[in-house]
């Protein structure tokens, strides 16, 4: 199956996340027939099966969600996303920031800069459950975490400060950047995910 | 997980949060109000100061670190990346700021250098850099130094955005240059511009700069802003052109949304409607040799 991959381009690491699904379209050897784009547009959303939503600033990029009339047409995507860091935040139901519209797509709570600020990121070698080759080099900048997640949330890693990372249905929520290493295994599992349940 | 397990201050943990800033306006300010005002605006990061470059070629004098009351104060106030600025080559200034917490520092040519010969060594220290350039040589020479962001310096506090156009097309320009040549013109041509060919080689590779590259220095208007992201920059500073404009709100939404669609023209003329008066412009060619900001340090 081929698939048509959207990166939310409004503010962000955008184009680490465009290079890094091509690589791991290309491990899959599926790189030729799949489409790795921007979506600013709320039209642009139609034809993606899954999308990113990249790290940057939450507050920036839930502001311009609303100013693009992006929130509804989010909340009711019906590919896979696939968020990291500031996407994290997005996802979740409630955030400790009003500011912030969360799209509220998985039932967890988030703490936004939960490590602390810029010279409090980090780089660590942590266990993702289930993903296979070891531990996965993960790099967390102003990192928020999951302080709680709801029932059918499965939880794929864990530190001291809460969770960072998840995945629910054909979703993926990270607190670290995958995109900033070049380790694709955590967009390779992503998108065999998202192809088995559409090929079922 | 164990504390030695994790490791702090990386480059990649620098260029990694330079990177989260792009497509985002940064905004000079200079109290605690004014950094919310930005937050609000949609800034990606404040940039504190004890005063904005327009201020700061009027009173004249020495220009330093801010005062880290007012730095504690700004950093208390809001939830995004505060930075701050520092005199070219003042590191003990820098440990300051990195003490009280900053998430970038700006080693900046609108402060009053402190060192005439050399930069901040910034490979040292744990949190990341931005730093001023006018051409590959001099951003490359940062780099090498440990740059994690360069602006390209275009003049600070004039409002006047035809030196940031000028050192953004040089920079892009050279950039593009490099693909026709090979590598042992590369070498000569590192030579020639004063900087380290490594770099010279990765930015051929990559047709870019290998960290984030935002324009800064005279942009006052959300076209201004709009143009150097056509230009090619990563992101932008604005200084003196939020608050010294006459509705500072206005101004700071409508540079938001200007680079966010710095390709729609439709966009940046709706946001244009009705922004009230811009910052009042200086002419470049007015100034005096020792007027001039975008001279110090190289």
């Amino acid at each position: 199956m081929d698939v048509n991959i959207g990166v939310l381009a409004l503010q962000g690491n955008v184009s680490e996340h465009i290079d890094a699904f091509r690589r791991a379209l290309h491990m899959m050897g599926r790189g030729t027939s799949s489409e790795v784009f921007e979506v600013r547009h709320p039209g642009d959303l139609n034809k993606c099966d899954a999308l990113a939503i990249p790290g940057g600033e939450s507050t920036t990029i839930s502001r311009l969600i609303e100013k693009n009339h992006l929130h509804e047409p989010l909340c009711t995507f019906s590919g896979g996303i696939f968020a990291t860091c500031a996407g994290m935040v997005l996802m979740a139901t409630y955030v400790d920031d009003v500011r912030i519209r969360t799209l509220g797509l998985i039932d967890m709570v988030v703490d936004r800069n939960a490590f602390g600020r810029q010279k409090e990121s980090f780089e660590a070698d942590i266990p993702i459950e289930g993903l296979e080759g070891g531990p996965f080099h993960a790099i967390f900048i102003r990192a928020p975490v999951a302080k709680w997640v709801g029932a059918g949330i499965t939880v794929l890693s864990r530190m001291n400060q809460g969770v960072v990372a998840v995945e629910y249905g054909k979703h993926m929520a990270l607190s670290f950047h995958p995109e900033l290493s070049c380790d694709t295994r955590l967009h390779e599992r992503f998108l065999k995910k998202l192809c088995d349940n559409n090929s079922t | 997980m164990k504390l030695e397990e994790l490791r702090f201050g990386t480059e990649l943990l620098k260029r990694g949060f330079a990177s989260m800033q792009k497509g985002g306006v940064i905004m000079d300010v200079v109290n605690a109000d004014q950094a919310k005002i930005a937050e609000e605006a949609g800034a990606v990061a404040v940039m504190s100061l004890e005063r904005v470059p327009s201020d700061i070629r009027k009173t004249g004098g020495v220009a330093r670190m801010a005062d880290p009351q007012k730095v504690i104060e700004i950093i208390d106030a809001v939830s995004i990346p505060v930075m701050g600025k520092v005199r070219i080559g003042h590191f003990v200034e820098a440990q300051v700021l990195e003490t009280l917490g900053v998430d970038m520092i700006d080693e900046s040519e609108v402060l009053t250098p402190a060192d005439e010969q050399y930069h901040i060594d910034k490979k040292r220290f744990k949190v990341p850099f931005v730093c001023g350039a006018r051409d590959l040589g001099e951003a490359l020479r940062r780099i090498n130094e440990g740059a994690a962001m360069i602006r390209t310096k275009g003049e600070a506090g004039t409002g006047n955005v035809v030196e940031a156009v000028r050192h953004m097309r040089n920079i892009m320009g050279e950039i593009r240059s490099l693909k026709g040549m090979d590598r042992q013109e590369m070498t000569d041509y590192a030579r020639a511009i004063e900087a380290p060919a490594d770099l010279v080689f990765e930015c051929s590779e990559r047709g870019r700069l290998p960290v984030v590259n935002f324009s800064a220095g005279g942009i006052a208007t959300p076209s201004d802003a709009a143009m150097m992201m056509q230009l090619g920059a990563d992101g932008v500073f604005v200084g003196s052109g939020i608050f010294k404009s006459s509705n500072p709100q206005l101004m700071a939404k409508a540079i938001v949304e200007a680079v966010n669609h710095f390709n729609e023209p439709e966009v940046i003329a709706r946001v244009s409607k009705g922004l009230g008066d811009a910052m009042p412009g200086l002419d470049v060619h007015t100034l005096r040799a020792d007027e001039v900001l975008q001279t110090r340090g190289r």
